[in-house]
Formats: C-alpha cells, sequence, structure tokens
C-alpha cells in the first residue's frame, strides 16, 4: 500500500468521527448478494523493486527501434525526439494536472493549449485549431461527421490511399448512423481523379482525402478540392505534419477541414497510443466542432488569460446534442507538439522535412538497383514508398531482413490484397546513410538467399 | 517573483534568425527539390512558426507549469476526476525503450514482452469487473462508452432486434446521451428519486421492447451505491435489453463488488482515474471496455490472444464490430494500469478502495455540518455537497466557494455537477491523502463559509488571475495568437 497514509490509528479516529464500527460498515449500502465473497484472483502486490525487474524483464523481449533499424510507418513514425520537450514534458505541474476547470489555476495548460491552436494553425494554414482529439484516425471521423453537420448531407467519399485503418474507422462509426461511405479506387498509387469526379454527387458532404497517402505519393489536391467544391462538398485533408516543411499547407490546397495524427511532433510511438489528433478548420465551422478549445479573454482586473470557450458545443452542457461525444483531449501530445514545434521552428520543421525527402528518395535508388525490386507507383513521394517484390515472397524478404536487424517494412497484404508482393518503406531524418544502405544490402542478400532456396 | 517576461504569448519572443533545434545535412546524395517533387504541392516557404532559442523554450514552458495545480502539488478532490497519486514507478517503467520505442505494426514475435503484458491486463480487467471480455482499444471514457454501444447495436442486430433506445439517468455524465446518440440510438433520460437512486417508477413507465441498452453510473455520481440495481437489471433483461455500467466510479469498489455480478452487461474502465494514470492537463485517457461472454465476440479487432505460448493479435474475429481506433490502443495508459494493478494485488486494490470510501466519508462527517449534504449521511468514494442555502441566506454560491479555496491552496472541487442538486460542490479525496490534509481542507472550507460574501464573490485574491471573463472569450472568440 504504498499510496496510502491511514494508519490503524488514523482510520479509527476517523470511524469515529463518522460514527460508524467498522470500514466494512461503510459499504452496507452495497447488498450482501451483491458482493465479491472471495479476494480477486489476480497476482499478488509487488514492491517497486520487483515490479521493476519484472517490467524490465517483458521490456527485454520487445525488440525496439533503438536495436532493429526501423523503416516501419504508416501513420506512426521515428523521428527523432529533442531532449526539450521530454524535459519540460515531464514536469508534474503539466503531467499531473487536469482538464483546466478552473482557469485560474489552470492559466499554463490553458496557454499552452491556445499556443499549440495557434501554432497548428501556422503549420497547416488553416483557421482556428481545437485543443486536439484522440488520434489521427477519431480526427479523420469526427471531420466526417463535422462536415456532415455542416453541409447537412450524408455520403462521404474517401480513396483508397486514405489509411486503411482510418477508413475502418469510419466504416465503424457509419454503420449504424444514417450515413454512406464510397471508397474511390487509387491504382497508380495516387486517386483516380475521373472517378473520383463520378463518385462526387449533390449529397456528398465530403471528399476525403491523405497527403501524402498512405502509399507516400503525393496527391493532386488543388485538383480534388475543385472536385469537392464543384458540388458543394468539403475537403477533408488527413495531412503528415512533418511534409509540411516542404510541402504545401492543406489551408493552402483548398482544403476546408484538416486532421493529422500528431504523434511525429513529439511523441514515442509507443506501439500505437497514445497519441495526438490534429483537427483545424475554416472559421465558419468553429461552432460545430468537436472537443475542447482554448479562448482568450481578461480577467476581473483587465489582465490578458485564456479560458475553455464555446462550451455549448460540448456534451457536458449539451448532451445528447453535442457536436461529439468527446471529453477529453490529449493535452499531454498537445503540449508535446507546442515545444517540438517551437524547437525546431520553420527552419528546423524545413530541415527535418527534407531530410526525410533526400533520405527516402535515396533509398529508392538503392532498394530498385536489385531488380528483384521495383518501385509500385510511378508518383513523386515524401518520406514513404512502397516496393513491390516482383517474387512476391514478401513474408520471406521482410523476415530475412529482420535476422539482419532491420524492420524493412510493413507488407500490404492485410489492406490490399492486390498488392500481396509488396511493402510500404519508411524513411525518417533518423535513419543514417549507412542504415539504409544496410537495407538494400540486406533485400539484396535476402533475394539472394531466396533464390538458393529455390533452386 | 513571477517571471512575466518568459511567460508572454511564445510568438512574442520569437526572433527571426533563433532556433533551438539543429538537423544535420543530408548524408546522402542531395538533389533539387523541383526534381523530387512537383511545383502543385511544393510549399513557397515553411509555416510561419516562431523562431526561439533553447533557453526560451525551456524558461517559457517551465515557467507556465508553475501556473497550473496539480496532483504533485496540490490536494485536487475534483469530484468523478478520482486525482489519486500518480506513481512515479509506473512513469519510468512506461517510458522504457522496450515500451516506448515500439512501432505498432512491428511483427508480434517481436513485441512478446508487451503483448503479454496487455494480454494479463485483458484478464486482470476482466476479473475485476466480472466480465470475461475485454478490448483495449478505447481511447478514452466516452470512446469505450460509444465502442460499447456500437457492441450493443451489432449484437441486436444479430438478434434481428430493432432497437433505438438508450435510457440515461439524470445524473449521469454528458457523455453518456452524447455516446448513445453517435451510436445510433435515441437518448431517453430517466429521473432521479428523492434518494437520488434510479427512480423505478419512471423507469417502468419508460422501459419497453424499443429500449436496448440502460447506462447506470454505480456507485452514482452522487457518490451512492444504488442498491436497485439488480431490480433494475432483472427488468431491463426481462424486456430483452442490456445493462452498461459507466465505470467512473470504480475506485469506490475494486475487489468489493464487481459489476458483472451485480447485473451489467458491459462497462468501460478510466485507467486514468482509478488504476493511477496521469491526467495530463487533460489526456490521454484510455477507455477500456469488458463484456459478457455473449458480447465478446463482437468487441473490436484487434484483441490479444495466446496460442501455443506465443502471444499474438486476433483479426479472426468474424462478428467484431471493426476498429474504433487505428493501431492498438493507448498502450502508453495501459501500461501504467498493469503496473498499478500489480504493485497493489488483490488486497491491495481493496485497501485502496476501503481508504478512498473512509476518506470521502471521513471529509463528508466534518463538512456536512455547515454545508449540507442533501443525499445521505454516508457516501462511497465521493459526495455531493451544496451550497444552495448559503446562497439562500448569504449570497454566496458554489463558485464562490470553489473560486476561494484556490486561495487557500486547494484545488476545487466539481461544481455545477451533477445537474440534479442545485449549486452543487463533488468531493472526491481518494485513498491518498491523508487525515491532515483533510483535516485542513474541511477546516478551509468551514472558514470560507463564514466569509463575508463580498470577498468571496472576487476570490481568488492570490492566483495569477482572477474571474476570466468568460462570456466575452465565447461572445468574442480570440483562439489563436495574432501580431496586432
Amino acid at each position: 500500500m504504498p499510496y496510502t497514509f491511514n494508519t490503524p490509528e488514523d482510520q479509527q479516529a476517523m470511524l469515529d468521527a463518522i460514527g460508524a464500527a467498522s470500514i466494512e460498515e461503510l459499504f452496507a449500502p452495497i447488498p450482501s448478494s451483491l458482493r465479491l465473497k472471495r479476494p480477486l484472483d489476480i497476482p499478488a502486490a509487488m514492491g517497486e523493486l520487483e515490479l521493476t525487474q519484472h517490467i524490465q524483464t517483458l521490456a527485454a523481449k520487445n525488440e525496439h527501434a533503438g536495436q532493429k533499424i526501423c523503416f516501419l510507418g504508416g501513420g506512426s513514425y521515428d523521428h527523432f525526439v529533442p531532449a526539450v520537450v521530454d524535459a519540460i514534458a515531464s514536469r508534474g505541474e503539466f503531467y499531473t494536472s487536469y482538464t483546466p476547470y478552473q482557469p485560474e489555476v489552470s492559466q499554463g495548460n490553458l496557454q499552452v493549449t491556445f499556443e499549440y491552436q495557434t501554432l497548428i494553425c501556422q503549420l497547416t494554414g488553416m483557421d482556428v485549431s481545437n485543443a486536439s482529439l484522440y488520434d489521427g484516425g477519431s480526427a479523420a471521423v469526427e471531420a466526417a461527421l463535422l462536415c456532415m453537420s455542416v453541409t447537412k448531407r450524408s455520403r462521404v467519399v474517401t480513396t483508397a490511399s486514405v489509411h486503411p485503418e482510418y477508413r475502418q474507422i469510419i466504416e465503424t462509426y457509419f454503420t449504424h448512423l444514417n450515413a454512406e461511405l464510397v471508397t474511390v479506387g487509387s491504382p497508380d498509387g495516387v486517386v483516380s481523379v475521373e472517378e473520383l469526379a463520378n463518385a462526387v454527387d449533390d449529397n456528398t458532404a465530403c471528399v476525403l482525402l491523405q497527403q501524402p497517402n498512405f502509399f507516400g505519393c503525393v496527391e493532386e489536391a488543388e485538383r480534388v478540392a475543385r472536385i469537392a467544391h464543384d458540388r458543394g462538398a468539403l475537403l477533408v485533408v488527413s495531412c503528415d505534419p512533418i511534409s509540411l516543411g516542404v510541402m504545401k499547407r492543406p489551408g493552402d490546397a483548398g482544403a476546408d477541414v484538416v486532421v493529422a495524427e500528431g504523434q511525429s511532433l513529439g511523441t514515442p510511438m509507443q506501439y500505437g497510443g497514445p497519441y495526438l489528433g490534429i483537427m483545424a478548420c475554416r472559421e465558419q465551422f468553429v461552432r460545430r466542432m468537436p472537443g475542447r478549445i482554448a479562448g482568450q479573454t481578461v480577467d476581473r482586473r483587465g489582465t490578458r488569460c485564456w479560458v475553455l470557450t464555446l462550451q455549448t458545443r460540448e456534451q457536458h452542457i449539451r448532451r445528447e446534442k453535442a457536436t461529439s461525444n468527446i471529453c477529453t483531449n490529449q493535452g499531454l501530445f498537445a503540449l508535446r507538439a507546442a515545444i517540438y514545434l517551437s524547437a525546431l521552428g520553420p527552419q528546423g520543421l524545413r530541415e527535418v522535412s527534407e531530410l526525410c525527402l533526400q533520405k527516402a528518395h535515396y533509398a529508392i535508388e538503392q532498394i530498385v538497383a536489385d531488380d528483384r525490386f521495383e518501385l509500385a507507383f510511378p508518383q513523386p513521394v515524401f518520406k514513404e514508398f512502397v516496393i513491390r517484390d516482383t517474387k512476391g515472397k514478401v513474408a520471406e524478404v521482410l523476415a530475412e531482413c529482420h535476422e539482419l536487424g532491420i524492420l524493412a517494412g510493413i507488407p500490404l497484404a492485410k489492406w490490399y490484397p492486390d498488392l500481396a508482393d509488396c511493402f510500404l518503406v519508411t524513411v525518417t531524418e533518423k535513419r543514417t546513410k549507412h542504415e539504409i544502405d544496410q537495407l538494400a544490402d540486406s533485400l539484396t542478400r535476402a533475394s539472394v538467399t531466396d533464390s538458393v532456396v529455390s533452386v | 517573483m513571477r517571471n512575466t517576461r518568459a511567460t508572454q504569448p511564445i510568438f512574442e519572443l520569437s526572433k527571426p534568425g533563433r532556433r533551438a533545434t539543429r538537423f544535420p545535412r543530408p548524408d546522402v546524395p542531395a538533389r533539387p527539390i523541383e526534381d523530387l517533387l512537383p511545383e502543385h504541392c511544393r510549399a513557397a516557404a515553411p509555416p510561419p512558426l516562431p523562431e526561439l532559442t533553447e533557453p526560451d523554450v525551456v524558461r517559457h514552458f517551465t515557467n507556465l507549469s508553475t501556473l497550473n495545480m496539480s496532483v504533485d502539488t496540490h490536494f485536487y478532490p475534483l469530484g468523478s476526476c478520482t486525482m489519486k497519486h500518480n506513481p512515479k514507478r509506473n512513469e519510468r517503467l512506461a517510458n522504457l525503450p522496450g515500451i516506448a520505442d515500439l512501432h505498432p505494426y512491428q511483427p508480434d514475435e517481436t513485441v512478446q514482452g508487451l503483448l503479454q503484458l496487455l494480454y494479463e491486463l485483458q484478464d486482470m480487467f476482466a476479473e475485476i469487473s466480472g466480465l470475461p471480455a475485454v478490448s483495449l482499444q478505447p481511447a478514452a471514457g466516452a470512446h469505450g462508452e460509444l465502442t460499447a454501444l456500437m457492441v450493443a447495436a451489432a449484437y441486436f442486430d444479430d438478434l434481428g432486434e430493432k432497437r433505438t433506445k438508450v435510457l440515461v439517468p439524470d445524473s449521469a455524465h454528458g457523455t453518456n446521451p452524447a455516446s448513445a446518440r453517435m451510436a445510433g440510438f435515441d437518448a431517453v433520460t430517466i429521473k432521479s428519486d428523492p434518494r437520488g437512486l434510479v427512480d423505478l417508477d419512471d423507469l417502468r413507465s419508460k422501459l419497453d421492447e424499443q429500449v436496448g441498452v440502460f447506462m447506470i453510473t454505480n456507485p452514482s455520481t452522487l457518490g451512492i451505491f444504488d442498491d436497485q440495481v439488480a431490480e433494475i437489471a432483472d427488468r431491463v433483461h426481462k424486456e430483452g435489453g442490456l445493462i452498461y455500467l459507466d465505470g467512473a466510479n470504480m475506485n469506490a469498489i475494486l475487489g468489493i463488488a464487481r459489476p458483472g455480478d451485480f447485473g451489467a452487461d458491459m462497462m468501460h474502465y478510466n485507467p486514468h482515474k482509478t488504476f493511477s494514470g496521469p491526467h495530463g492537463g487533460g489526456g490521454p485517457g484510455a477507455g477500456p471496455i469488458c463484456v459478457t461472454d455473449k458480447l465478446g465476440p463482437y468487441l473490436p479487432s484487434p484483441v490479444v490472444c495466446q496460442r501455443d505460448g506465443r502471444f499474438a493479435l486476433d483479426y479472426e474475429r468474424a462478428k467484431s464490430i471493426g476498429r474504433v481506433r487505428a493501431f492498438f490502443g493507448n498502450v502508453g495508459v495501459l501500461v501504467r494500469a498493469y503496473c498499478y494493478i500489480r504493485t497493489h494485488g488483490p488486497d491491495g486494490l481493496r485497501r485502496a478502495s476501503e481508504n478512498a470510501v473512509l476518506n470521502a466519508n471521513y471529509l463528508l462527517s466534518r463538512v456536512k455540518h455547515f454545508l449540507p449534504v442533501p443525499h445521505g449521511e454516508r457516501c462511497m468514494h465521493e459526495f455531493v455537497a451544496t451550497a444552495s442555502e448559503l446562497k439562500k441566506t448569504k449570497g454566496i454560491s458554489a463558485m464562490d466557494i470553489a473560486k476561494r479555496l484556490l486561495d487557500f491552496g486547494y484545488h476545487a472541487p466539481t461544481v455545477y455537477f451533477p445537474l440534479t442538486v442545485s449549486e452543487s460542490m463533488m468531493i472526491e479525496p481518494t485513498e491518498s491523502e491523508s487525515k491532515e490534509t483533510l483535516d485542513a481542507f474541511a477546516e478551509a472550507l468551514f472558514r470560507i463559509t463564514d466569509e463575508a460574501a463580498d470577498l468571496l464573490h472576487e476570490a481568488p485574491h492570490t492566483t495569477p488571475i482572477s474571474r476570466p471573463n468568460e462570456v466575452q472569450a465565447a461572445r468574442n472568440p480570440v483562439l489563436k495568437w495574432t501580431s496586432c
């Protein structure tokens, strides 16, 4: 019982004050028939040393990105996190506080949220940002719901090149709502613009596009924006924040709502979460936006300060009429993103973005130097790309690379049966030339091993 | 000694040419960007972010942090939020590279230790709830509610039943009715009776074959265990409906009573409350759900399974509602919950709940003499006091008291919730506070109720700001910094 204070004497004194004979008596409102009459069947307590050794033993059974060279991406990335992010975010005043319900003792969090919102607007080129949502996937579905609410339309058109798990989430949410998700093909790695133009109709609330897309390819966002806007639909762009050091901001390319997975901005991969759902939109939609929003005001003495605002959108006020059921934001990761972006500034973001771009292209050259491997799609890419194994032995090749200490890529068969001979490779700024050369060598060696086996 | 210069908005500290983080030149042959990216997607310039040095960044955010109250620094009796101690060991362990630096799409054989932890956590959550099937995927309590309601909808679809309504008590969290609507149900409110429990007559009149789910928070947001829960479950089950338990208040009953044993078919935990995950200034949380065996097949995919001594992610789930979140879930939060449960063991969890309830009852016994607690002499883990008498006699509101508490160095209780009690103050001390702290807090509350109304109307007096103009903030929203 490392975290409780009450000694037996304290307990007795407290019971006396309450007028109860025992702690047991305090639980009298729970009928005996509903009680658990045995101890919970869970493992016995551990002290800090035992627990530490136990978790260390479990952690040692995992192969982490500091041990294996990580070329995995697909929405979660091994980017560099400056020490200043960890140093500040590990302050107890930040991570052990809660939602700023009392602004007088939460100005730290509120100002950080306001700064985060501003930084996200600067990053995406949008008018307003909320205080964040759960992650990139939930931000995408909330954006779709926002567009349906704004347009009073019930159809969402997306593309096969949008993250397959994001599309699965939208499918799940739409099952019991009066809403339809239409997915347009991306046969050449980017959405078929003709097919998209046919799919967008007068009942389409929005087009959901990913930029760069799940295959790493660059979409023609402005053309897609025109197609959507011509039919009175909105454009939602799910973007990679790191790409915005070199790529056009979605807000400058016609997006009405921008969402993103913010993990890249200073949050470790943690096997998938918790992450940071970024959402920003045009000013006219702000009152339909889900989630918390911080705003500037003055206090009774006229001092500039910050509060949670526009709360009549939210569930604790509006209950079933709220814009969403969402309650929490990801305050700690919004803080990390704010520190990250402040530490990098425009030039730092430009550098990390360019490093990803250059290294990814170098990696492509090295990999396709072996005739067995080819770039699956003839498109410009940012930091990810799809490689086709012309011998179609993706599982074997990736396993061989793993033996050589490299997590070489993500097989695509699970989501794209017609891309069963392909895998997705990601190159962040952390990957050195030497590591990229090792990747290419390993793929080549896997290729040789494989031909030996097949003889 | 406040450094007000450092806490100016960070944009006002910016100066062109400064920065904290510099990356190396590419170690690969660099090509012109024009050759790599087409013109239509190239940025003319990088985003107009602020430009700062590392000392700027450190001083700015460090000084901002000192403007927060937190569990590490203050007593934080925020009802319904279970602001208990956040163990430091959990932070260190969740940040081990063997956990923090794992990619979600790594092959199962490279994450056996983590999958084992998550598998054991599924089992422990099942045992604590008495509900055997578990999904760790939902990202927060409200997300867990929504997921469970989708599970219920899929279950009814499978039975060929069309059920359109979800019943929600008027004292429930606002997320309950909002989640019901997002899962495609109509939310119908059930009144509370004079004791603050579910009004059985109102329930009887609204319960029919259209009702899919009854959502109950037990112990309730009033800190009362609704002893009618088995009868309610019985009635709802007889009509073919399901019981959902909002697990926000599980801190009262760990090892003492299990939702699965008192009639619940589905529930969520808030690991950031009950199992000590830090609240992070408003997140992250997690919202794992537990359901009965018959609802298990509908849970989101994947779940962690064990096959031949190896752990794996199981996607082969034909009846699953699908995904509600990308990747596995809020693993970092779940690892902390695992550490908390393993630190306590069966006796420790039970004693944590016993002390949480003892602390709440003790504080109730000290407070009720000057701040009435309408719903009873006893409580579970929290209680709801009312300032409505003070409001009538002295013009002192719950908000005035909350604000004045800040001057005494205490975070305020939750005020004006639940909506069923006027001028409500919801107080939850948790088990990780001492009798001395509770005595001092009660003393402060008592002194405040005796203070002049004018002093309270302008409270707090010692905080960096006081009584921000929230009406102006909403009427004329300023949601980002601009240079003019």
